[in-house]
């Protein structure tokens, strides 16, 4: 579009108005597909998370109400006298996964507000850096009073209105804090009489609540400080109810290393560990990704590439979340048609709502084109022409899809079942493992698929029958048509193996029948049992990819996954400046491969003619091959005498480039030879 | 026959009183309240007692304190982690609340002196004013002008104090460069067993006869002396494990005379509570309730049984890389990593000082980049340098498996050493089945 002003201003032109409305109806559409998805994405992973943690935490909740009860009744009874007095203690292993661990805090510090304490504090290594000791304790302070004064419940309360001014004037101490604490805890004895919201807190609790400090990142804290603290803290233990947290990464061992004895002998530690990450991102994939519930799919690759990062990298659950989000995101983002991956009612509306130019896309889908050739030659001028037609199909096969998953699924769960408990798991011990070879091809043509029904065939009847039960279980909940005449027959097959414990196979009969090469009974019907679950095998754990119409809900890019979520800060710089245009896009940079252009940025024809050198490079050599090069640029002719001279504009502009360069680290200056410099990579480009 | 304490001064029935609390510890206490002299009379600048922990340093110089009711203020040098923080409490304890408000933000030590002689013009010292300090080598880190200061704080502020201070390292370690006002120097020895037995056996069960519970302290001491002379400690211990000694007494099965057969019972219990709640490997509620509950020994286990810990993948390759590149000299990454590295025999390439084993001597720093070389090598696949790998390296940093050596604000080349043991890192590389025993110069 153009205009006649001559001015170099900007203008606005508005698109067509019927073609944009179109347009944005489709991409709000898939927008609220899209967050609907995540924030059932994100609600199930904290339900989970929650119930993954819930024993963990009850149990550490248990034991900071028993240590508070202890605090109240410290009675004169003679051993309590005799013993020293401990600061209880709770040492909770939560795995090297730290980034989980955020949530975890977060709901046991909710926890604690909820039914304990409203004193729990929580503190990370990094908050109390610097002027160490002081910090750690500031920051307790300001946490415990800060949030105590400011709450309005107390504000008309004159005794307590003077609290905040003192403080200011009281430097930090626990002495301070212990006058706070006392201060608070009598107008509290003065609230209970009153009925209000503490009537569901238990009495004892109510009266003198602990003050529970966590320690997020026990192993990052300076051990001087946290000695220092846990002996301030035993000062004062029988007039301040303190327990301690430390959520620590790696193993208990590390308190030991951290705190000398004498330290430690004032803690008393008692030790809660928590589920290992790898059996919490099991739960999490069976929730989210081996479930017909959730439309949205990822292909092989991609899972492939999420559990690498979580295996290889990081262990963190919550990242893997992240990159399903990101997946999630570039789906719907970058796949017209996914306005169809959506529960079931409305997929069938949104694709009774497609536009002509959507239903051309369909058209285009490899899995739908490959469908459309499968048909009668009528039916394909049908499924070409008219727009009509192909919605109802499309509708149908929608409906197919989602038939296969449910079966899929089902399947899927028995067929792990059946080969998790064989020896060397030929099939993989996770059901992950087997979901992803699933995806990627034909299970049944593999050779692990045959091992595994090898060694199911040489199982006592006892234990198939056991393995059978298992998979009849599993399919119970299943509801489809298919799945229920499959549990049918599983279940005659377990009656027929269990009756024939009644016909009493000798071992006589056995090794009679061994010898003359004769089935068994038993053999006979197992035979024939493993015939039918490879045939149930076959008819329903086919790769999505023939599936028609698998394109909309399957994300399959997994190279984006991976350039996103595993950066590789190197080679980006490397191709930035071997390959000025593929960041700048400018079309005067383009070149064949290996070569720069004169005209592209100092610090790539620097590179460039870096590369060409050994280890030491001689600059003054490096500044005239710069400058020839940077001539050619200008458009001098090569013959003349100032062609390749060296002026101070090029020289700075060298002198600038080179200096980039170190700064990225490519070059060093050397003691060796004053006038060079030092390669700091090594091989040839 | 505990000995008599004597000194004019105070008054007699308080200083009897005084002696039966501070068993054991007699002489240190007379010749502290010789030096105290009379109430009134000016005593030594300053006083340091010093002592292994739990020889009752503060106890006798508290005791003597606030019985006698001489105006003091103590405090633990741990607490006031500021210079302005102990000002302020001194003064708050000796001339109260007011005092330590006239102090600014930031108080000098000069400000301090200031303040406590105006405080000292409107109520001059009748008595010794005494200033404790407990953990007072701590005092050391603190600005250089305060510990000498404080020595003579006597002649600053033109007042009757003395300051005490209490520590458990020897005044050598104290005195600065640029000399000081010599304190006088008291040392507290340590218990010897039978005092401890006599201090222990003080506090007897109330339901059992002092002669019982003497002979059990004397079984204890027998099983903790040699690993454990902290009173408190002890103490601690005997408290925890006295119902397990008056167990077969409460069953009947035996008479507080059958001192053997208590013994017997009980002392395979001592030495095992020995390795594990004294260790503070199983904590003391958890010990009871094991005790209550009779189930032995296979119930409970230790902190440092769960020494395991799972890692990423890549993370156990950096980490074994880390563990090579800190115990093999840099010169054998050639024979250990590179395919043809032809015949190098050990003894040739040996120079003098690595004939000593490398685990002996202990980490040794390395570059990161050498770290990325040998984890290139020794990890089974490739592996792109992504920014998670580099990631993962601080992260075993935080997690204090490497520590990372110089200043945290060197970007160039950062130095790291290994800090993981070597069952820690056998225990890692069977996990990836990696053989590092191959690849150790110390085990070739």
């Amino acid at each position: 579009m153009t205009t006649s002003s001559v001015s170099k201003g900007c203008f606005v032109f508005k698109p067509d108005l019927k073609k944009r409305k179109r347009t944005v109806d489709i991409g709000k559409e898939r927008f609220s597909i899209c967050r609907s998805l995540w924030e059932k994405i994100k609600t199930d992973t904290e339900i989970l998370q929650d119930e993954l943690n819930k024993k963990i935490l009850d149990s550490l909740l248990e034991f900071i109400k028993k240590c508070t009860s202890s605090f109240q009744c410290r009675s004169d009874e003679w051993s309590c006298l005799m013993r020293a007095s401990e600061i209880p203690t709770a040492a909770l292993v939560l795995g090297v996964n730290v980034p989980d661990h955020d949530m975890t805090f977060q709901s046991l510090s909710d926890l604690l507000q909820e039914s304990v304490t409203p004193f729990a504090v929580s503190v990370q290594a990094k908050e109390c850096s610097g002027m160490p000791k002081s910090n750690l304790m500031q920051k307790l302070l300001e946490r415990l009073m800060g949030v105590r004064v400011t709450e309005e419940e107390y504000e008309e309360d004159p005794s307590l209105s003077g609290v905040p001014l003192q403080q200011k004037r009281v430097s930090c101490s626990i002495g301070a804090l212990c006058q706070w604490y006392k201060a608070v805890t009598n107008v509290r004895k003065h609230i209970k009489f009153s009925p209000g919201k503490y009537c569901s807190l238990e009495n004892d609790v109510l009266q003198c609540p602990p003050i529970v400090v966590i320690f997020k990142d026990f192993e990052a804290f300076n051990p001087h400080v946290l000695q220092d603290f846990i002996f301030i803290c035993s000062r004062y233990i029988q007039e301040l109810p303190l327990l301690l947290v430390f959520g620590i990464a790696t193993s208990p061992c590390t308190i030991q290393h951290m705190l000398p004895h004498s330290v430690s002998s004032l803690l008393c530690i008692e030790l809660f560990q928590s589920l290992s990450c790898t059996q919490h991102l099991a739960t999490v994939i069976d929730k989210l990704i081996l479930t017909a519930e959730f439309p949205f799919k990822l292909s092989g690759k991609v899972l492939q590439v999420l559990v690498n990062i979580f295996l290889y990298h990081d262990f963190s659950v919550r990242n893997f979340v992240k990159g399903l989000q990101l997946a999630l995101l570039e789906h719907f983002h970058s796949q017209p048609l996914s306005v169809l991956c959506c529960k079931k009612k409305h997929a069938l509306l949104n694709a009774q709502k497609l536009s002509h130019q959507h239903l051309e896309m369909l058209r285009q889908l490899p899995s739908f084109m490959r469908y459309v050739e499968a048909q009668e030659p009528q039916e394909q001028v049908q499924l070409l022409t008219s727009d009509k037609y192909v919605k109802e199909v499309c509708q149908k096969l929608l409906k197919d899809i989602r038939k296969y998953h449910k079966n899929y699924y089902c399947i899927l769960r028995c067929l792990s079942s059946l080969t998790s408990s064989l020896p060397k798991y030929p099939l993989g011990k996770h059901i992950r493992e087997l979901h992803m070879s699933c995806l990627e091809r034909n299970i049944w043509e593999t050779n692990e698929y045959e091992s595994a029904i090898q060694l199911l065939r040489l199982l006592a009847k006892d234990e198939l029958v056991a393995t059978l039960k298992k998979c009849a279980d599993i399919l119970k909940p299943c509801k489809t048509k298919k799945m229920n005449s499959v549990l049918q027959q599983l279940e005659d097959y377990i009656v027929k193996l269990e009756h024939l414990d009644s016909k009493f196979i000798t071992l006589l009969e056995m090794k009679g029948s061994r010898r003359t090469k004769k089935m068994t009974p038993f053999e006979m019907l197992k035979n024939e049992a493993l015939d039918f679950i490879d045939c149930f095998v076959r008819s329903h754990l086919s790769p999505p990819e023939l599936q028609p119409l698998h394109e909309v809900c399957y994300y399959s890019s997994s190279g984006f996954l991976r350039q996103h979520l595993n950066a590789t800060p190197r080679t980006s710089i490397q191709t930035a400046l071997s390959q000025p245009f593929y960041y700048l896009q400018n079309e005067n940079l383009k070149t064949d491969a290996g070569t720069v252009s004169s005209s592209a940025p100092d610090i790539c024809i620097v590179y460039k003619l870096h590369l060409e050198c050994g280890r030491l490079i001689n600059l003054y050599d490096w500044l005239e091959a710069y400058a020839t090069v940077v001539s050619g640029a200008e458009g001098k002719d090569p013959d003349s005498e100032e062609y390749g001279k060296v002026d101070e504009l090029k020289h700075a502009r060298f002198i600038k480039a080179v200096s980039e360069l170190e700064f990225l680290g490519f070059v060093k200056s050397t003691k060796q030879k004053t006038d060079h410099v030092a390669r700091l990579t090594w091989g040839g480009c | 026959m505990p000995a008599v304490l004597q000194c004019p001064g105070y008054p007699e029935a308080k200083l009897r009183c005084l002696a039966e609390s501070l068993q054991c510890r007699e002489v240190q206490a007379s010749t502290l309240l010789a030096l105290m002299g009379e109430p009134q009379q000016y005593s030594y600048p300053s006083v340091f007692i010093y002592g292994h922990r739990a020889t009752g340093k503060s106890h006798v110089v508290l005791a003597l304190l606030t019985e006698l009711e001489l105006p003091h203020a103590a405090m633990s040098c741990v607490e006031c982690f500021s210079r302005g923080l102990l000002f302020e409490q001194v003064l708050m304890a000796l001339f109260g609340p007011e005092a330590a408000a006239l102090l600014p933000r930031c108080a000098s030590f000069s400000d301090f002196v200031r303040v406590y002689r105006q405080m000292c013009a409107q109520e001059p010292a009748d008595q010794t004013r005494y200033i404790v300090l407990e953990r007072a080598e701590l005092l050391r880190n603190m600005e250089a002008n305060l510990l000498p200061g404080l020595l003579r704080l006597q002649e600053l502020v033109d007042d009757n104090v003395t300051v005490i201070l209490l520590s458990e390292i020897v005044w050598d370690k104290f005195r600065p460069s640029t000399g000081c006002f010599e304190p006088l120097l008291l040392h507290f020895p340590d218990y010897t067993k039978a005092e401890l037995q006599q201090i222990l056996s003080r506090h007897s069960h109330p339901s059992y006869t002092p002669e019982l519970y003497s002979s059990y302290i004397n079984i204890l001491l027998g099983v903790f002396y040699s690993v454990c002379r902290d009173l408190r400690e002890l103490r601690h211990l005997a408290a925890l494990n006295f119902t397990k000694f008056c167990e077969p007494l409460e069953k009947g099965e035996a008479q507080e005379s059958d001192t053997h057969k208590l013994w017997r019972r009980v002392e395979p219990h001592l030495k095992r509570a020995m390795q594990t709640v004294y260790l503070r490997e199983v904590s003391s509620v958890q010990w009871e309730q094991q005790q209550m509950d009779e189930k032995e020994a296979t119930a409970l286990r230790g902190l440092s049984a769960h020494a395991h810990v799972e890692l990423p993948y890549y993370s156990k390759f950096l980490l074994i890389a880390a563990y090579l590149a800190s115990y093999n000299p840099a010169r054998t990454d050639r024979r250990f990593f590179l395919k043809h590295h032809g015949k190098i025999k050990k003894t040739n390439f040996l120079k003098k000082h690595e004939k000593t084993s490398n685990h002996l001597l202990g980490p040794k720093p390395f570059p990161l980049d050498r770290l990325l070389a040998i984890f290139y090598s020794v990890v089974d696949s490739r592996v792109a340098p992504t920014a998670s790998i580099f990631s993962q390296i601080s992260s075993l940093v935080t997690l204090q498996l490497l520590t990372h050596i110089g200043h945290d604000d060197q970007l160039d080349t950062p130095k790291y050493k290994c800090a993981v043991s070597l069952d820690f890192i056998f225990a890692i590389s069977r996990t990836v089945n990696f053989d590092i025993v191959r690849y150790l110069y110390d085990f070739l």
